[in-house]
């Protein structure tokens, strides 16, 4: 393990993390996010979530270093009495959980389909492409919208999870164009290329010629799709919390504790609102700013 | 007064993980009107000598030391503005791919024109009346009309006609061709290689050929310059580098050739690979594959000395060596 | 005894129109091009066939029939007795991929990148069921290497980590991993150094000699050509126009195309002879000329030539298609 670490940090990409401060500053946020969500029963001071726990007299408490606020809420209290860095915190792992299921869906589905279409040809490319013009042409929230809406009318008595199901489809549906374009391009190069021309006149299948030559090497430009697509996919959930059809109530994501907060924010109850979206631009802004840099240490003509 | 002289090259590479010496102290001259042969292997440095010449070395890599001198100026050490203004007007330059020589969007006639007013006070009808001219003397049939299509529309061979003709739109001294017919089907390859003979003598105009093809050389030029590992092994005239060569390496070379005159069962070869740049051997680079080697090769770098007809640089044809070693 | 390898009439086209949809709202017109017409020639157990031509005459597209890799559109390839090409259809005929290989011209593109070497020689081997004990597979995949001048230790290395020259000995490795009766192999050193080509012709020819192998050898470049092959099959446009051994086609070329190669060849040690200025370009194949396809750059083409195509006739101890030769006239 340490022998493959070390050899990475050797190589080109390995060097140019380390000589940039932005990279290494950027995946040093994002982990410490990581971390607490992961953990977040350990690293929050509270439990949200835990009825038991909540205090309504200590509703709406201004953060530590205000005049009335105290050290117990750090960041202050919602309406409920909620502590806000421990619901920032489990909100994180909601935002974060959802983005990243919805981006793996993403992958998987644009990623297969892209090699089909890519791979195969002729009707099958054809109607595939068309397929991605079509979801081009719908804006990604409405889509979103429109999916987790009619979930809810759906399943009206649904459980969290589903809930939580109905959300990643409807970001994911969105999400896969772009993977399916890339490979299928990708994929239009690597066929033609004398390794699987070899691998025909042995005679292997078309579907293991995909699978075991054809999609290591396309993968690398998703890869970075894949990075700066988890910040969008948190930053969809969080509009649809907001929007109401996200996140149920019960288990708040960023989103929804940006919408609860909005409606104090005229009366001067600021933090409610205003962390949770400081919050979400941190996590998104990192995993956007790892993003670029992966795509630029990847992009073998600025090696 | 030679028109070009290069003295005591030296192209590097700074890297991360230390400097790669591409061209290692190379010189040679080329007289006006005369074709020099630049023939090599892969890696051998023929293309970064041309490069270093028409000033269009890709950067990290850079001149570190020596001079290159164009009648008798420096040219290396100019800057942008005024390589600019040599680079068409007294250096031309031949690639290898006519496809990506000519811009696709512009007619022919247009970069022909717009090359010879960027270098030469004329007028425009007098600059189409010249272009028409070029297209002629390059071959071209139905230069008239055809000065107005596109790039797309000349086959290949074609194409690398009207580059040629650009090259010599502004009447330069001398032309920089890198592998010119490489991507040409053999008869073709033919073709171009009597144009640019013969229209570089009609124009004066003295010639660089770098090439890895040696039956070009043969049929085109009049002195030939065999690198390895980005050092001159040897240079002389065509016919004596050809048949009497004198490096073991270029003996090596020419063994190694399938030759149409003679029916060998077995084709000669030198085992081993040229080295990287990165672990070029000491004294002289080519000592791990030489069938001759013995002490002094290991360790010092032999320089071009007279072996014969030619120049070659290997310590057996130095005197001192000779009594110990041959 | 009959050829191993038999080809008659091979043609292919291919269907390059513009998209459905192009031609519906453009009214262009459905473009076919006849890559291969009409090729017939045969191989003999442990010779080499060369097939030399100029781009666009053909030959990739032949070799590319040999092997499975396209459908003929008209005519058979005969392999041992057997049809080939049905053989390759049905799940049993499987055991003909064993029997014919392939090597390509890039090396660089020939080699999966992200494949260590023992996975790539590796591969035919388990495709076909051959040898299913790890152990016994590394050592086979060992012997392959050192069959052609490498270590049994490069095998855990990437293609990245070979010169171009190894590149091509790994892809003859893999192509010898099945113990193949036939090797078609496409201009597998136009892309190396010279020296380097000499390396792998020398090994090409050895392990030819010590396994009794039969090559098609598909080149642009006559003098590789003149040293490899027992057969010389010159291509046009798509057609054979001189089929003849080595010793009678570089001695006495008759077809004016196949001369015109031979004299456009640089010379290198009889430098400053006088040569016959050539004529034209190789047309576009989309739209070949009538008749004999080489009659525009023809010096001895008459009318005949324009209108009727020449059959591959044996003349003189070498085939030929051409009028001219037919009549007597050159």
């Amino acid at each position: 393990m340490k022998q493959t670490l070390a050899r990475w940090l050797d190589s080109d990409v390995g060097h140019s993390f380390r000589t940039s401060p932005v990279a290494m500053l950027a995946a040093a946020i994002a982990f410490v996010c990581v971390f607490c969500s992961v953990f977040a029963g350990w690293v929050a001071p509270h439990n949200p979530f835990d009825l038991t726990t909540l205090e309504l007299g200590d509703a709406r408490l201004p953060p530590a270093w205000e005049a009335e606020g105290t050290a117990k809420y750090l960041l202050g209290t919602d309406d409920q009495g909620r502590d806000i860095l421990s619901a920032l915190i489990y909100g994180a792992r909601i935002s974060l959980v959802v983005g990243l299921a919805s981006v793996l869906l993403s992958v998987v589905v644009g990623v297969s389909l892209g090699l089909l279409a890519g791979f195969h040809g002729g009707w099958v490319d054809t109607l595939l492409m068309r397929l991605c013009d079509v979801m081009l042409s719908f804006p990604a929230i409405l889509v979103a919208l429109l999916i987790a809406g009619v979930g809810r009318v759906l399943f009206p008595d649904a459980h969290e999870s589903l809930a939580f199901g109905v959300l990643i489809i409807s970001i994911s549906l969105t999400g896969w164009v772009q993977y399916a374009r890339t490979v299928r391009g990708s994929t239009l190069v690597e066929r033609n290329k004398e390794y699987v021309q070899a691998a025909r006149v042995t005679g292997v299948a078309p579907m293991r010629i995909m699978r075991r030559h054809v999609l290591p090497n396309v993968l690398g430009p998703v890869l970075v799709l894949a990075t700066i697509q988890v910040a969008t996919a948190i930053i969809t959930e969080a509009t649809l919390s907001f929007l109401g059809v996200g996140a149920p109530p019960t288990s708040p994501s960023l989103g929804t504790l940006i919408r609860i907060g909005n409606d104090y924010l005229f009366s001067g109850e600021w933090w409610i609102t205003v962390f949770p979206g400081l919050m979400l631009v941190v996590i998104a802004l990192s995993v956007n700013l790892l993003g670029d840099w992966l795509r630029d240490a990847l992009n073998p003509r600025l090696r | 007064m030679s028109l070009l002289q290069v003295k005591n090259l030296v192209v590097e590479f700074p890297g991360r993980r230390g400097t790669l010496r591409a061209l290692d102290d190379i010189s040679f001259e080329i007289a006006p009107g005369e074709i020099l042969g630049v023939v090599g292997e892969s890696g051998a440095g023929k293309s970064l000598t041309g490069a270093s010449i028409i000033g269009l070395l890709e950067p990290p890599g850079r001149v570190a030391s020596g001079q290159i001198l164009l009648e008798g100026e420096r040219i290396d050490n100019l800057g942008h503005e005024q390589m600019r203004r040599i680079r068409g007007r007294r250096i031309g330059a031949i690639f290898q791919d006519p496809l990506t020589s000519l811009n696709p969007l512009y007619t022919v006639g247009r970069q022909l024109v717009e090359t010879i007013q960027t270098h030469l006070p004329v007028s425009a009808e007098e600059a189409r009346r010249r272009a028409i001219g070029l297209l002629q003397d390059t071959g071209i049939p139905a230069a008239e009309q055809r000065i107005d299509h596109y790039p797309h529309q000349f086959s290949g061979g074609m194409r690398q006609r009207v580059v040629i003709a650009l090259a010599l739109a502004a009447e330069p001294k001398l032309i920089v061709a890198d592998e010119p017919t490489t991507a040409l089907d053999v008869s073709i390859q033919a073709q171009i290689i009597t144009l640019l003979k013969t229209i570089c003598k009609q124009h004066g105009a003295a010639v660089m050929l770098i090439t890895h093809d040696m039956g070009v050389i043969a049929e085109t030029c009049d002195r030939v310059a065999v690198m390895y590992a980005g050092r001159i092994a040897e240079i002389g005239p065509v016919h004596e580098v050809i048949n009497h060569p004198a490096h073991p390496y270029t003996v090596g070379l020419m063994a190694s050739i399938p030759d149409m005159a003679v029916d060998r069962e077995r084709l000669n070869q030198i085992d081993g690979a040229m080295p990287r740049l990165n672990a070029i051997p000491h004294g002289c680079a080519f000592n791990p594959r030489c069938p001759k080697v013995f002490d002094r090769c290991k360790s010092e770098r032999p320089e071009l000395m007279d072996a014969g007809a030619t120049r070659a640089a290997c310590w057996l044809h130095d005197a001192k060596s000779r009594g110990g070693a041959a | 005894m009959s050829a191993l390898v038999q080809a008659h009439d091979l043609a292919k086209t291919f269907d390059v129109s513009p998209p459905w949809l192009n031609r519906v709202l453009e009214g262009k017109p459905r473009q076919l091009l006849q890559a291969v017409d009409g090729v017939s020639f045969e191989i003999e157990k442990g010779k080499t066939l060369a097939l030399v031509g100029e781009s666009g005459c053909g030959k990739s597209t032949v070799a590319r029939l040999l092997v499975g890799l396209y459908e003929p559109t008209r005519g058979g390839l005969n392999f041992d007795g057997q049809d080939a090409h049905a053989a390759f259809k049905v799940p049993e005929g499987r055991k003909l991929r064993r029997r014919i290989q392939m090597i390509f011209q890039d090396p660089y593109a020939s080699l999966n990148p992200r494949w260590i070497v023992e996975d790539i020689i590796g591969e035919p081997l388990k495709e076909h069921g051959l040898i299913t004990d790890k152990a016994a597979l590394k050592a086979r995949v060992g012997e392959l290497l050192k069959s052609v001048g490498l270590s049994p230790l490069d095998m855990v290395k990437y293609p990245h980590q070979f010169s171009g020259g190894q590149r091509q000995r790994i892809s003859i490795a893999r192509a010898l991993a099945t113990e193949p009766e036939f090797l078609v192999c496409d201009e597998p050193t136009s892309a190396l150094d010279v020296s380097v080509q000499a390396q792998v012709l020398n090994i090409m020819k050895d392990l030819q000699r010590e396994r009794g192998l039969t090559y098609l050898f598909i080149s642009h470049n006559l003098a590789v050509v003149r040293h490899v092959s027992d057969q010389v099959g010159v291509m046009y446009l798509g057609r054979l126009v001189e089929l003849a051994d080595k010793q009678t086609l570089f001695a006495n070329p008759r077809h004016p195309y196949t001369r015109m190669l031979l004299d456009a060849i640089p010379e290198m040690h009889n430098t400053g002879r006088a040569r016959t200025p050539v004529q034209g370009e190789v047309p576009n194949p989309l739209n070949p000329p009538s008749g004999c396809s080489f009659h525009p750059r023809c010096p001895y083409a008459n009318e005949r030539c324009k209108s009727e195509r020449p059959q591959l006739l044996s003349i003189a101890g070498a085939k030929i298609a051409c009028h001219a030769v037919e009549e007597g006239r050159i």
